[in-house]
């Protein structure tokens, strides 16, 4: 096998070709200030081109983000433990006022009228009456102070009161096996949850704010709390709540906010 | 990884590893740092915004998708990287010993313009110091970060960071400290210009 053997040179002198080599070599590295400038200067292109915020205009770009957001809804899912609560206060801690939050102002809060109220409960449930809130506030009622984390950062404490949303799944003979519940809101708002996270023990459909109906501000009459997820997800004026396994997505979340949202 | 046949002046000073995963932390961090000022600036704790100008994200949404992407990043890379160095036995054979006498020393020859840059395979105490700084300070940010994002799911972590409002606060200082070394960094890099082609795959035959 000499064929793949490399001829040798018998008339190149090695000294000499080493000191050719080195002389090339030491042209391209003889300036390591300009080099270093130049590609620090490359450097400060690319940050540049990222500040700018055009790259997330980028399609492609668009879309590996989203591609991460999905796979980080299911690390979610995966990190989520069932059973494991979230911290709960001493009512001197709660935070007063507690901020109001919505993607409108407050003067533009929705008022639900009480008496012609009636909450549907559509999907893969067994019993698809409308309630009253009479009938929610007759149900077993659980009370409960907890930090509400939003997207922007900050948070508050607030204290919560009404039906846990897994006993009231229960009683409407829904379809637990199944993967989201969505929720319509009076105030055109919309979003939707894990199933296991409906199911938590500190999941509310909440009728009160530190003891009183839920103001309007809050949501009334009725909003989704979860001391396990940020606020986007904790919909305010419930007026719809349907069981299914087609993914609803959500107000937020359609616009790039992750949907699984969890803390 | 070693082979003694080879001269060590035509070995790279950094092992590829070290290259590698240099450069993909410091993608990382920069996209991290400028989308984490994003979100900063969408409920700031300190009587300061960053400029928008310089962050990363265009809005709150874009810049939480760029953040929880690129976390995945530094969170894997830093790991390797660390797991690589402590079984090589690089990270002792590089950082350790480290004493205050030679920091202080070390401090004060740089000062003085004296300190010595000749074996780009030495770290002196300064550099020691500085790199294993950095090393603990984004185990910091990616434990702090865990509290932010998941602060229900590990509590352990977020009493132990003094709860999720501190902890918010302990993630910022960190990254202002990650900041301020990669600003050090950078001037020392300009000092020494070598140092730059190093970690680019530079070797150890005197360039000058």
């Amino acid at each position: 096998m000499k064929i793949l053997q490399r001829p040798a040179l018998p008339h190149v002198d090695a000294e000499a070709a080493l000191a050719e080599a080195r002389r090339l070599i030491a042209r391209k590295i003889e300036q390591p200030a300009r080099r270093a400038f130049l590609t620090r200067s490359l450097t400060m292109g690319g940050l540049s081109l990222l500040t700018g915020c055009r790259i997330s205009d980028n399609d492609s770009v668009e879309a590996a983000l989203g591609a991460i957001s999905r796979f980080n809804d299911k690390a979610q899912g995966l990190l989520f433990d069932p059973t494991r609560l979230a911290p709960t206060y001493p009512a001197s801690m709660i935070t007063r006022p507690f901020p109001f939050n919505a993607y409108y102002s407050e003067d533009e809060v929705r008022v639900v009228d009480e008496a012609s109220y009636r909450l549907d409960v559509t999907g893969l449930v067994a019993d698809r009456r409308r309630w009253t809130l009479a009938q929610l506030r007759a149900m077993a009622q659980h009370d409960q102070i907890t930090r509400h984390i939003c997207v922007e950062g900050w948070s508050a404490i607030g204290r919560w009161g009404g039906v846990r949303f897994a006993d009231f799944l229960q009683r409407v003979g829904a379809d637990i096996s199944a993967k989201y519940v969505g929720f319509k809101c009076a105030d055109d708002y919309h979003t939707s949850i894990d199933m296991p996270t409906a199911l938590h023990p500190q999941t509310l459909l909440a009728l009160t704010y530190d003891g009183q109906p839920l103001p309007p501000k809050y949501g009334f009459p009725m909003k989704l709390r979860m001391p396990t997820k940020l606020g986007y997800k904790n919909p305010k004026h419930i007026q719809a709540i349907y069981v299914t396994n087609v993914h609803p997505g959500g107000y937020w979340e359609d616009q790039g906010y992750n949907w699984f949202g969890g803390s | 990884m070693e082979h003694p046949a080879t001269p060590a002046s035509r070995q790279p000073i950094h092992p590829r590893w070290v290259r590698l995963t240099h450069w993909i932390n410091a993608l990382a961090v920069l996209v991290l740092v400028t989308s984490g000022w994003r979100i900063y600036n969408a409920s700031p704790f300190f009587p300061f915004q960053i400029p928008n100008g310089i962050t990363l994200g265009g809005w709150l949404g874009g810049a939480l998708q760029w953040h929880f992407a690129a976390m995945w990043l530094l969170a894997g890379n830093g790991l390797a990287y660390l797991v690589l160095n402590l079984l090589s036995g690089r990270l002792w054979r590089k950082f350790f010993p480290l004493s205050a006498a030679g920091v202080g020393r070390d401090v004060l020859a740089a000062l003085r313009g004296r300190l010595s840059h000749a074996d780009p395979r030495h770290y002196n105490s300064v550099q020691r110091l500085a790199y294993l700084f950095v090393m603990l300070d984004i185990v910091l940010l990616v434990l702090s970060g865990l509290v932010l994002w998941k602060s229900v799911q590990f509590p352990l972590l977020r009493e132990l960071l003094g709860g999720y409002e501190f902890a918010r606060r302990v993630h910022f200082v960190a990254m202002a400290a990650l900041v301020a070394f990669v600003a050090l960094h950078l001037v020392m890099v300009a000092l020494v210009p070598r140092t730059l082609l190093t970690m680019l795959g530079g070797r150890s035959g005197n360039p000058s």
